[in-house]
């Protein structure tokens, strides 16, 4: 993996994204204003699903009418976040923060995937009932916190505490970092 | 002589115990932007349903009223969340939103914005008997607002 993050970063397109002097922060506008369309959206479906809003539609109606936009915001993310990688993609792939969000990007990735498995199979009953699974109520608000801590996580990328060049850092960050130290070199900073 | 009262007061709030002991974290001032930032998603998400509901791309079958509604209570939330961290934020670098043009941008277009949405957006959205071409310009106008406040607010992190 680090071998593919030096080699990306040794691309031309890598180095004049890095070096852009607009280009680069508004990518990053881009991703940060994405949070709207996507977690912003997203609320008001889990809010749904705990029944604390839009009661008036049904479940899937929420999910129909409502969720593509969130994804639409998603998509966002994902292309800019992709692009905010290839500009800077050592440092950024030895971040224990971009590291951890990609854990729970993953998680609720799951939990997202687990629902709607289960509304595959039981939302028409959802619909029908006012009463909604209290599973589906916890996986709202597992869906809502974990995209909370997605957000704070990526904020933190941005800080350079653990980075490998700044050390001595404690033994486990640099083994949640994946940095390589040199033993002579870890005396020297 | 007004500039000059003006600066001499934000070096006042610069200098004042929020201020300083933000200044003096290694921690605070990320903490505090982190959850400025999900107030973003609060507010943001909030006034876009709404938005994309006036400007026809969303919930059409409900009515304005219905899907405004739905979001008012989300948006006191998320301004509530913006307001209490992005005091603190101004505070620990108050000289330098002085000399900020964006901070001034984001500053002019969070009034307009507030004014519009709680003066004529929310008030006729939620007394409206929905005929839907009209409010299309309600949409326009207010995402239009947000999206220099949130933007220039970003802006001001790159100046």
């Amino acid at each position: 993996m680090l071998e593919i993050a030096i080699w990306l970063s040794e691309t031309k397109w890598s180095i004049a994204l890095l070096e852009s002097l607009y280009l680069y922060p508004w990518i990053e506008s881009t991703h940060v204003l994405s949070i709207c369309f996507f977690v912003g959206i997203l609320i008001f479906v889990d809010l749904r699903l705990m029944g604390t809003a839009f009661n008036q539609l049904s479940i899937s109606e929420m999910n129909a009418r409502v969720l593509p936009w969130s994804i639409f915001g998603f998509g966002l993310m994902i292309i800019t976040g992709l692009l905010l990688f290839y500009a800077i993609p050592v440092r950024t792939y030895h971040s224990i923060f971009f590291r951890f969000k990609l854990i729970l990007i993953f998680l609720a990735g799951v939990n997202a995937f687990l629902f709607h498995r289960q509304m595959r199979l039981n939302g028409k009953a959802w619909d029908k009932s006012k009463d909604i699974p209290r599973s589906v109520h916890l996986q709202a608000i597992f869906s809502l916190l974990l995209w909370a801590v997605v957000i704070i996580s990526g904020r933190m990328i941005a800080y350079n505490w653990f980075d490998c060049d700044k050390q001595p850092q404690p033994e486990w960050v640099n083994w949640a970092a994946g940095c390589v130290i040199e033993i002579s070199q870890a005396g020297d900073f | 002589m007004e500039a000059d009262q003006l600066f001499y007061f934000f070096d006042q709030l610069e200098q004042s115990f929020i201020g300083e002991s933000i200044r003096n974290s290694v921690w605070m001032f990320p903490v505090i932007e982190a959850f400025h930032l999900i107030g973003l998603a609060i507010l943001g998400g909030s006034i876009l349903l709404g938005d994309l509901r006036l400007m026809g791309l969303i919930l059409t079958s409900r009515s304005i009223r219905y899907v405004v509604g739905q979001t008012t209570l989300v948006i006191k939330v998320g301004l509530l969340l913006l307001v209490t961290t992005g005091i603190p934020l101004f505070l620990s670098e108050a000289i330098k939103c002085y000399y900020s043009r964006a901070f001034w941008i984001k500053m002019t277009a969070l009034m307009l914005g507030l004014i519009f949405l709680f003066l004529i957006r929310n008030p006729i959205c939620l007394s409206s008997e929905d005929k839907n071409t009209k409010f299309k310009i309600l949409g326009i106008v207010s995402i239009s607002i947000w999206a220099v406040v949130a933007g220039s607010g970003r802006w001001i992190g790159f100046s």
